[in-house]
This record gives structure tokens, C-alpha cells and sequence, in this order.
């Protein structure tokens, strides 16, 4: 399979602190790669620094074979890098249907004039931006919401227009951030259906940062497990389960996991 | 077309306004001062959309506002005085000139400065106002014509209600086609939250910008009207109080809502104006005292503005 994404040597200390130090590694298309670790690993940053909402110190991103690593946020969106945040980032006053139709338009233009004398451009983009998002509700079970305040929408909802969102984008890889985070076992549960729906019908390339062991290893090709900012080691889930040195890691982090 | 067939409702509600204002000003049931004033108010109305757009809808302080009016105005009146084309079929062009001079200077200042957020971008934009306060009362160093800190005097009156009508609600319909569009959209986003709206693609830097320069063409454009309706510019007309007059506009009318802000604008010149015709001469001042009571009551009462009872 080709390699969609590579990560080479990726440094960034805070002030003098590091979290990420030199991490490498590949993902292939079509594939959903795991991140875990313990808190403080650097998992979130590795996906800041990607989507360069951090500037690495050194080291080089690559998308599809080509650099990357120098662009700003909304252009690695627009090639294809779609992502959900840890604590959910939603447009919070919009509605459902504009969250979702914010991130189709941002990479279907018109211009300003066709927006104002309403152009047949203009009416062909919103509409196919109306019937995307339509489809989208629809395919995460929020049918019925599309006019509710993103605001006003319970939590697990919120987190599926979240990733209703990062979809509308229309992306090849997607950087999911602990989407079980505050979850029951239940709503997990749906999740996982979710997800390898969403993956097959999108033909999507995944990693996913998550701290719930059975969500991960249930959907994860493979998985990389970090801790103090560097890779410790890589492999199939079943591997993982066994690796001294990650039930080290976990062990070492709180001691009851 | 299409822009108006979609505004047709709103095309017909502005047509009734401007045939009744028409007939009470075609048979004289007012005075001049009071046709002068109802005209202001729509140079208000434009001004305070455009701080809208940047504020309401984008989320970007500026306290800096009444420098683009300033600079629309000066560079309209200066532009038809030096070329002697002081006329109804050149006053148009003149207009169109304030607006693109205040949106030039607006392009300029605005990429160093929109980087900033909230309070510091405010403290950016007071300055940038000071500065512009400061230059007009110095301009009779660059142009006898300006006037400087003396005022510039003997501007056309070319400023009628056909024209400041027309151009106004041509611009609020353009202004809300803009808002309901994918650049609309976006501007909600980034008042939102930027960061997730870059993560979703939309190039927050540039949509910033954009919003800026529009807002102040819009201020440009209600300065080039107000230069030729009062024939007279004084730099305290463009100081940082008003500025806070159209920031109130804003609030009051509700942040990101265009009727609010023609309610709003409506009534604050109506309470401005309508007090100095109640109050006796010798206790005119009092009005300080009763718009400030106003204000405070009102963001008691409605603290997301008049139009907006929904929590934000």
C-alpha cells in the first residue's frame, strides 16, 4: 500500500521542555493507525504539530511524497488533512447545517461578486454544500438537529458533528482526537460502528489518539504507543497487548491501568 | 435580476419608506433641520453596518471606525473641491472614491494589525484613529483646501435624500447577500472560533482582512455622504467619540444583525437630536446625563441588544 502520510524526526520543546522529540513514522493509505500513551505523552501535540497549529522545531511532514511541513493550517485542511480536537472546537452559536457547510464551502469557492448578485454559480455551490451536509447529518444520526444551535446539542452529538465536520472537508486522512473521551461503554460502542463506517464509505486513512484500550485496539491496523514525547514501540494490536515495555509505560503512569 | 427578485420584500418595505418620506418632505411638513437629520441617520445606519460587519459578524474590536468615515469624507469633499466637479452627475464617483480610499488605507493598516485579538486589536485601532485625528488637524500643511484644525468649509451640498437612500439600502442589500454567503459563513466561523476554522480550511488571515476592508468601504462611502450633506468637516466630527457612537449603535442594535442596527441607529440619532429639541437650551447638557441612563438600562433589560433575545 502507498504510504500516505510520513512523519520524520518531528522535534518541539515549550521553553525548554521537551514533548515531542524526534518522532518517525508512516501511515499508509487506507489504513488507521492508533495512537496511545499516557497523559503527557505528546500524543496531542504530534497531531498540533502535523496540522502545524505548532511549528515543529525541526524535522519534516510529508503528504503523498511532498513537503508539507511549511504550510499554514487551513492549507493542510484544504489538501486533505481533516481533524477533531480533544475538547471540541464546534462553531458553538451556529447551526448543525452550518457547521458542516462552513468546512464544505471553505474548499468550493465563489467569488464575493457571485455571492452578492447571487449568481448561478453561487445557487450550484451552496446547493451541492446543502445536499453535502444533508448527507452528512443524515449518515451521523442527526437527523432532525440541522437547525439546532451546535451549542445546544448533548455531548455525544456534538462529537459526531464534530467529525460531521471534519468530514465536509472531504478528506483523505483524518485525525481523530480521543473521540471516546466522556463516553459510556454504550456510546462507545456506537462509535466504533460509526467509525469503520465512516472509514469505508469515505475511503478514509485514520489515526486516532484514544485512551480507551477497547475502542482502539478494536479498530486500529496498528498501533503506536508513545511516552515522554518519543516512540517506544509500534506493531498490531496484539503485539502491543504484550510489549513489557508498554504495560511499563501504562504501570508507570498510575499504576492501576 | 436576481438580487432583486430575492430582495423583493425588502425592496418594496424601502420603496414605501422612501415614497412617505418623499411626500412629508415634498410638502414641507418639516423643517430643513429635520430633513437634514433624517438623512443622517442613514449615513449613521451605513457606518454603523459596516463596524458591524467587522465586529458583530467577524468579532474584531475596532475602536478605530470614525477614522475610515474621516477619511471617506475628507477624500470625497477634497477630491470634488479640487476638481471642480462639484456636481449631481460626478457625486456618485466622488462617493465611490471615499469608499475605495477608506478601504485602501483599511488593506493597509489592517494586515499588520488584525494578527491581534480583542483588546489589543482595540488598542490598535484607537491609536491608528488618534493618529488619523491628528493628521486631519494638520492638514492645511499638505492642502490649504483641507482646512486643518480651522475645518474644512465650502463643500457642495450634493447629499439629497434620493441619494443617500438609494446608495444605503443598495449597500445593506449587498451587505446581507454578503453576510448570508460562503464569506458570511466564514466570518461567523472566525468570530467562533479561528483555530477550528482554519482546521476546516477557511483562511482565517485573509477573511479577517476582508471583513476590515469591507466594513470600513462601507464607513468610507457614509463619510463621502455626510461631507456633502453638512458642507462642512471638522476633525472632532471623526474623534474617538464617535467612533464609541457607532460601537453603540452595534451593541444595541445586537452584535451580527443588520436590522438591529438600523433600529439602533435610528434611535440613537432620534434621542440625540429629538433631546436637543426638548430640553430647554440652558440644561442641554443634561443629555450626557440621560443617554448614558438609557444605555445602562437598556443592557439591563436586553443585555445581546434590542433585536436579540436569544442568550449568545
Amino acid at each position: 500500500m502507498a504510504v500516505l502520510l510520513e512523519v520524520d524526526n518531528l522535534k518541539k520543546s515549550f521553553g525548554g521542555v521537551q514533548a515531542v522529540g524526534g518522532i518517525s513514522f508512516s501511515v499508509r493509505r487506507g489504513e488507521t493507525l492508533g495512537i496511545i500513551g499516557p497523559n503527557g505523552a505528546g500524543k496531542t501535540t504530534v497531531f498540533n504539530l502535523i496540522t502545524r497549529f505548532y511549528t515543529p522545531d525541526s524535522g519534516d511532514i510529508r503528504l503523498m511524497g511532498s513537503s508539507v511541513t511549511r504550510l499554514p493550517p487551513y492549507k493542510l485542511a484544504r489538501l486533505g488533512i481533516g481533524r477533531t480536537f480533544q475538547n471540541l472546537r464546534l462553531f458553538k452559536e451556529l447551526t448543525v447545517l452550518e457547521n458542516i457547510r462552513s468546512a464544505y464551502l471553505s474548499g468550493h469557492r465563489y467569488s464575493p461578486f457571485a455571492g452578492i448578485f447571487r449568481t448561478r454559480r453561487h445557487l450550484a455551490v451552496e446547493e451541492k454544500a446543502e445536499i453535502k451536509a444533508w448527507v452528512l447529518i443524515d449518515f451521523l444520526g442527526l437527523s432532525g438537529k440541522e437547525h439546532a444551535p451546535a451549542a445546544s446539542l448533548p455531548y455525544g452529538e456534538q462529537r459526531r458533528l464534530e467529525l460531521a465536520r471534519a468530514l465536509a472537508i472531504e478528506p483523505k486522512l483524518l485525525l481523530i482526537d480521543e473521540p471516546g473521551a466522556g463516553m459510556n461503554p454504550r456510546e462507545i460502542q456506537d462509535l466504533v460502528l460509526t467509525l469503520r463506517d465512516v472509514k469505508e464509505k469515505f475511503g478514509l486513512t485514520i489515526v486516532m489518539i484514544e485512551h480507551q484500550m477497547g475502542l482502539v485496539m478494536n479498530i486500529s491496523d496498528r498501533i503506536l504507543v508513545m511516552d515522554f514525547g518519543e516512540k517506544i514501540m509500534e506493531g498490531s494490536p496484539a503485539q502491543v497487548k504484550k510489549d513489557r515495555r508498554v504495560i511499563e509505560a501504562y504501570l508507570g503512569e498510575d499504576g492501576s491501568t | 435580476m436576481r438580487f432583486f427578485l430575492e430582495s423583493k420584500k425588502l425592496i418594496l418595505l424601502a420603496a414605501a419608506v422612501y415614497i412617505v418620506l418623499r411626500l412629508i418632505f415634498g410638502f414641507g411638513l418639516v423643517s430643513g433641520y429635520i430633513e437634514q437629520i433624517t438623512i443622517y441617520v442613514f449615513i449613521v445606519i451605513l457606518a454603523a453596518t459596516g463596524l458591524n460587519v467587522i465586529y458583530g459578524y467577524t468579532g474584531q474590536f475596532s475602536l478605530g471606525h470614525a477614522a475610515f468615515y474621516g477619511i471617506g469624507a475628507y477624500t470625497s469633499a477634497y477630491l470634488a473641491s479640487i476638481t471642480g466637479l462639484e456636481n449631481v452627475v460626478f457625486f456618485p464617483a466622488t462617493i465611490l472614491a471615499g469608499g475605495i480610499a477608506a478601504a485602501l488605507v483599511a488593506a493597509i493598516i489592517g494586515i499588520p494589525i488584525l494578527r491581534l485579538r480583542d483588546d489589543f486589536l482595540g488598542i490598535a485601532t484607537l491609536g491608528f484613529g488618534i493618529l488619523v485625528r491628528v493628521f486631519f488637524d494638520n492638514s492645511d500643511k499638505i492642502s490649504e483646501t483641507l482646512g486643518g484644525s480651522r475645518g474644512f468649509t465650502g463643500i457642495a451640498r450634493l447629499t439629497n435624500l434620493e441619494i443617500a437612500f438609494f446608495v444605503t439600502v443598495f449597500l445593506l442589500l449587498v451587505t446581507r447577500n454578503l453576510i448570508t454567503s460562503r464569506y458570511g459563513l466564514f466570518w461567523r466561523c472566525i468570530k467562533e472560533d479561528e483555530t477550528a476554522s482554519a482546521s476546516v480550511g477557511i483562511d482565517t488571515a485573509r477573511m479577517k482582512l476582508m471583513a476590515f476592508v469591507y466594513g470600513c468601504f462601507l464607513a468610507g462611502v457614509a463619510g463621502a455622504l455626510y461631507a456633502h450633506l453638512y458642507t462642512f468637516l471638522h476633525p472632532s466630527n471623526f474623534d474617538f467619540l464617535r467612533s464609541i457612537d457607532f460601537l453603540i449603535i452595534v451593541i444595541l442594535g445586537g452584535m451580527g444583525n443588520i436590522a438591529g442596527t438600523i433600529y439602533a441607529g435610528l434611535l440613537w440619532v432620534g434621542f440625540i437630536e429629538g433631546l436637543r429639541i426638548v430640553l430647554p437650551a440652558n440644561i442641554l447638557d443634561l443629555r450626557w446625563v440621560f443617554i448614558p441612563l438609557l444605555l445602562i438600562v437598556l443592557m439591563m433589560w436586553r443585555p445581546y441588544g434590542l433585536m436579540t433575545k436569544r442568550k449568545s
